[in-house]
């Protein structure tokens, strides 16, 4: 099972949970799977066939440019963060 | 062109230019854009950021400040003319290898303020030199690479026979 | 140089070569955008609304169009009209194309004092600016709204009906009609509250600045006949502004061509287009080259500054100084259009110490201000001079030694951050250590009101996409191609990863930095990256050069390829030792066994590595003035593995004098129509030579495990404490407490006698 860090703004749908568990072998499928256990989370974290804009996946530790599309090698540990760049 | 435009002679890094100037054209307008000397910068054309310093008889001046037609029978050195051939002046070597620039920007007119004061103060103190070059902004370095670099370069000088 | 444990000696890395180009900058023969001059070019001017809100109710151009010598006037009804579309930034950000394209000229609405409304194309500069004193402007001009508090009030100006925060950041709803807001958490913060002996709070404001490159953006395009848009600009992202030109004027990515010129400064300011669709359509219509360039007032109006902010800070600590609790609330100018730094703010505000329970609030708040962006670390600055001012003042008031008191709360690698992340290899603690056993940590104070301070920071920096391509010539040189332009000499940094990984002096490598043509997508030279995250594609090709020789060497001396292997520059085989090769002999053979090898690699690492800076001030105060005369300035900087030591002393000097600048003099003011009135550089007042000290650097290597030199990302850290640490030094000096920036002679001084008073 892997651990997801719910961002704070949605945790109203996992009532109040920082932590959740959740399977899936790639970022889509834990959404799917977390959408099916707190409905409407789902929507929160993609939009269309991209992650919500301004929003990246970190999968243990580190951040996966390829957001939705990232796959999970093991059980992992993912964050839903705001993208950051530089300048 | 309008009716005012004045031919204007000039001496430039030591060659005679000749060229047709806009009594509203800067020295700076005409150097990089009529003669395509494109090494002095623009950076504000007010004054403020001395990129395009130049020196126009022996006097280090913002370009961007004078006319192009007090140029005539002046004597212009810009940063073209500052290396001998393949042989750079010791301030560019200076620069280069004190990592004095990083952009490379502001270069050209810090080079050309910094050989006026050498020019006529051989060995200034770090306090000259910083007081010196204070109209030559920098964003990238924090200065502390370039005032060392004209230092070494004034050691350099004062040792050339 | 001191190396870690386990660290190789390396032949090229951490020494000093001079780089390639420099030559070139010391004799002003290198190119930057505006030394291009192209056959019967013209000349654009860009009219700016003088209004810092208002309605375009017409826009007669006739009057301009028939001065001689002009060629085209445009409006934004000129451009096509464009839906709100979010486009890939490259990687995890995204940009609104519609924001950006009405941010580079109106359309129905001017948002900010400098937003362009029109343009001319001329003979000449001259010219196209007497044309645009004959283009009459019909504005209904509106009510502005100039303070982020205003901004946020219920009854404020609303500069957009309909916007999209969370194209840009976390967002639960849009929270008021100016502004988007996210939260971030981590464990039970009103707990920490609740438990903790002591309970600090206090509100912080910092000003608007400009990143003040000394290179204005300039830009020359040429519309080909077989419709190629051929484009030379001063950018950080040539592949960012291909992608921009191509949408907003509905043309194809594959006919759009940019060149990256060499590049004067650009500090987060230049990565994205602001002239150039402009230049581009007149380059269209008249079928001729056009330049348009940038004026100073032009660019301190009209481009993108980094904004100012008001941030609250709530610390909960038990009595022995150890931190429990964060709730900070950032409020961050968006300007014009959403989406400002505000997210890498609260990224940053606490990362670096270790705290288990925390809050954080963020608004991205629009105001009537040019559209907000980053200055080196995106809203660093700010959030760590209120951060590090409030380890100060906890440190005073618990009678601890500030720099104890942050090595008692320093995050150490696995602790968790914000994000509930947890913390790449770090050396935070021997950082801190390393400041405390230097000289200057106790070396005695000189002046009249002398002080010194402290402060820490921590950024993470950018990994993204890079692309290199590599050809091992018949003659022995190399040639090394890549996407990310160079900034301040990373050309020479990424020859040297090359050469150590090839076992060549770093002279046989040549370094060039290609149009959008000739090389695969890069994204642009921002986020601390190019060393570290081109590096890494560096690396890649060079390896794949170095398999592709052992085939030919393995060819060359009809043996098995596994037998073959490479190292210290050599090909030898395993088993005979007669055979032996160096690199440069290799390449000299290629031409008899298949001619020149060329490789290529495109990467996209999954970090950067963080970067730790603290720095140390010596300050003296006039009591008269209200002058702060910086007497002794070092910065301390782990960055991992030091590919050339004096480069990256370079940009631990250069970030330090921005954030000197920040700190001490430079901020827009407006008056109360929303008018910039600090237009030059007189008096928006940058950091000369007067004004610093020699700065001194330490650089420390604590290697980065994900890089294969140990490199972390250099560039932008040394921006965020300069604030901090100056506004702790003052007080040490002075015993008064700055909470905003910049703290001016005229501040210091209202602040000394209000002191004076007892107030």
């Amino acid at each position: 099972m892997n651990r997801i860090w719910i961002p704070a703004h949605l945790q109203h749908f996992t009532n109040g949970s920082e932590r959740v568990e959740i399977s899936g072998s790639n970022i889509r499928q834990v959404i799917r799977a977390l959408d099916n256990k707190y409905p409407g989370l789902g929507e929160q974290l993609r939009e269309g066939d991209m992650l919500t804009p301004g929003m990246t996946v970190a999968i243990n530790g580190s951040v996966d440019h390829l957001g939705l599309y990232a796959t999970l090698d093991e059980d992992s540990e993912i964050h839903f963060i705001p993208a950051i760049e530089g300048g | 062109m309008t009716d005012y435009t004045t031919r204007i002679t000039t001496v430039i890094n030591g060659q005679e230019e000749t060229f047709f100037c806009e009594p509203r054209e800067s020295l700076l307008e005409i150097l990089r854009d009529r003669l395509q000397l494109t090494g002095t910068k623009e950076g504000c054309n007010d004054g403020n950021c001395g990129a395009c310093t130049v020196i126009l008889d022996g006097v280090s001046v913002n370009s961007c400040c004078v006319l192009g037609v007090e140029a005539e029978n002046a004597s212009i050195e810009t940063i073209e003319g500052l290396a001998d051939g393949d042989s750079l002046h010791p301030l560019q070597q200076a620069f280069i290898r004190e990592t004095a620039l990083q952009c490379g920007y502001c270069t050209p007119g810090l080079i050309m303020a910094a050989k006026d004061l050498l020019a006529h103060e051989p060995l200034p103190s770090n306090e000259r030199i910083r007081l010196w070059l204070a109209n030559n902004l920098c964003r990238c370095t924090g200065y502390t690479r370039i005032i060392k670099a004209v230092a070494q370069a004034a050691k350099e000088l004062h040792q050339k026979p | 140089m001191k190396h870690a444990e386990g660290q190789v000696d390396f032949k090229v890395i951490g020494t000093t070569p001079e780089r390639p180009d420099g030559i070139e900058k010391v004799t002003g023969r290198a190119r930057f955008a505006d030394d291009i001059h192209l056959p019967r070019m013209l000349f654009g001017k860009i009219l700016r609304s003088p209004h810092a809100h208002a309605i375009i109710k017409d826009i007669d151009t006739s009057k301009a169009r028939a001065l001689p010598g002009v060629h085209g006037v445009l409006t934004g009804g000129d451009f096509p009209q464009l839906e709100s579309t979010v486009i890939p930034h490259g990687g995890a950000s995204t940009i609104d194309i519609r924001d950006l394209a009405e941010n580079c000229i109106a359309r129905d609405k001017t948002l900010y004092d400098g937003h362009a409304v029109a343009a001319a194309v001329a003979d000449n500069y001259h010219i196209a600016e007497q044309a645009l004193e004959l283009i009459e402007v019909d504005y209904e001009i509106l009510e502005p709204v100039l303070e982020i508090e205003d901004a946020l009030k219920d009854d404020a100006p609303v500069l957009h009906e309909t916007f999209s925060p969370g194209r840009f950041i976390l967002q639960t709803e849009k929270s008021h009609s100016n502004a988007g807001s996210f939260k971030l958490k981590l464990g039970d913060a009103d707990r920490a509250f609740q438990n903790a002996d002591h309970v600090l709070e206090e509100n912080f404001q910092t000003r608007c600045l400009h990143q003040g490159y000394i290179e204005p953006h300039s830009v020359t395009v040429e519309w080909s006949h077989n419709d190629i848009m051929s484009v030379w600009t001063s950018t950080q992202g040539h592949f960012a502004i291909r992608e921009q030109l191509a949408f907003i004027l509905g043309h194809p990515l594959n006919k759009v061509k940019v060149t990256p010129m060499e590049i004067g400064g650009g500090f987060g300011g230049k990565d994205q287009v602001y002239i150039e669709p402009i230049a581009a359509m007149f380059a269209k219509k008249t079928g001729r080259p056009v330049k348009i360039a940038m004026s100073r007032a032009d660019m301190l109006r009209g481009t993108g500054p980094s904004p100012g902010a008001n941030i609250r800070v709530k610390l909960a600590a038990k009595k022995d100084g150890t931190l429990l609790g964060a709730d900070l609330t950032l409020a961050y100018e968006a300007g014009a259009y959403p989406g400002g730094p505000v997210t890498s703010a609260a990224l940053q505000a606490t990362a670096r110490y270790n705290i288990p329970d925390q809050q954080i609030l963020g608004h991205d708040v629009l105001l009537n201000k040019p559209k907000m962006k980053q200055y080196r670390a995106p809203g660093g600055l700010p959030v760590n001079f209120a951060m590090e001012s409030m380890l100060d003042i906890l440190a005073r008031k618990l009678e601890l030694d500030p720099l104890e008191l942050r090595l008692t709360n320093a995050m150490v690698t696995g602790d968790r951050m914000i994000t509930g992340i947890p913390c790449q290899k770090i050396g935070g603690k021997e950082l801190l250590k390393a400041v405390q056993t230097h000289p200057h940590f106790t070396s005695p104070l000189t002046g009249r009101n002398p002080g010194r301070g402290l402060a820490y920071a921590m950024w993470f920096g950018a990994g993204m996409t890079s692309s290199a391509v590599l050809t091992a010539n018949p003659d022995g040189s190399v040639k090394l191609s890549v996407g990310t332009p160079d900034l301040s000499g990373t050309r020479m940094t990424l020859a040297m990863q090359a050469a150590e990984t090839l076992g060549i002096p770093v002279s046989s490598i040549s370094v060039s930095i290609p149009d959008t043509d000739s090389i695969a997508f890069s994204f642009m030279a921002v986020g601390s990256r190019t060393t570290h995250s081109t590096g890494l594609a560096v690396y890649d090709a060079a390896q794949q050069l170095l398999r592709q020789m052992t085939e030919r060497a393995a060819l060359y001396w009809d043996v098995d390829e596994t037998d073959v292997t490479f190292s210290d520059g050599v090909f030898n085989h395993q088993k005979d030792s007669t055979l032996t090769l160096t690199f440069t002999e290799m390449a000299h053979l290629l031409e008899k066994l298949g001619g020149p090898i060329t490789v290529q690699s495109s990467v996209t690492p999954k970090s950067n590595g963080a970067q730790l800076t603290a720095h140390l001030v010596d300050i003296d105060v006039d009591t008269e003035t209200g002058k702060i005369e910086i007497q002794r300035y070092t910065a301390f900087q782990d960055v991992g593995k030091a590919i050339h030591p004096d480069y990256v002393s370079g940009q631990m000097q250069g970030g330090v004098a921005q954030g000197v600048g920040w700190a001490l003099s430079e901020a827009y003011q407006y008056d109360e129509a929303g008018h910039l009135l600090n237009t030059t550089l007189l008096d928006y007042r940058m950091p000369t030579s007067l004004d610093l000290p020699d700065i001194e650097t330490v650089i420390l290597e604590t290697p980065n495990p994900n890089h294969p030199f140990g490199v972390r990302g250099v560039g932008e850290s040394s921006i965020m404490p300069p604030a901090g640490a100056l506004a702790n030094a003052l007080y040490d000096a002075v015993g008064i407490r700055m909470t905003a920036l910049p703290m001016t002679p005229g501040a210091v001084l209202e602040k000394l006698k209000k002191k004076q008073r007892g107030s």
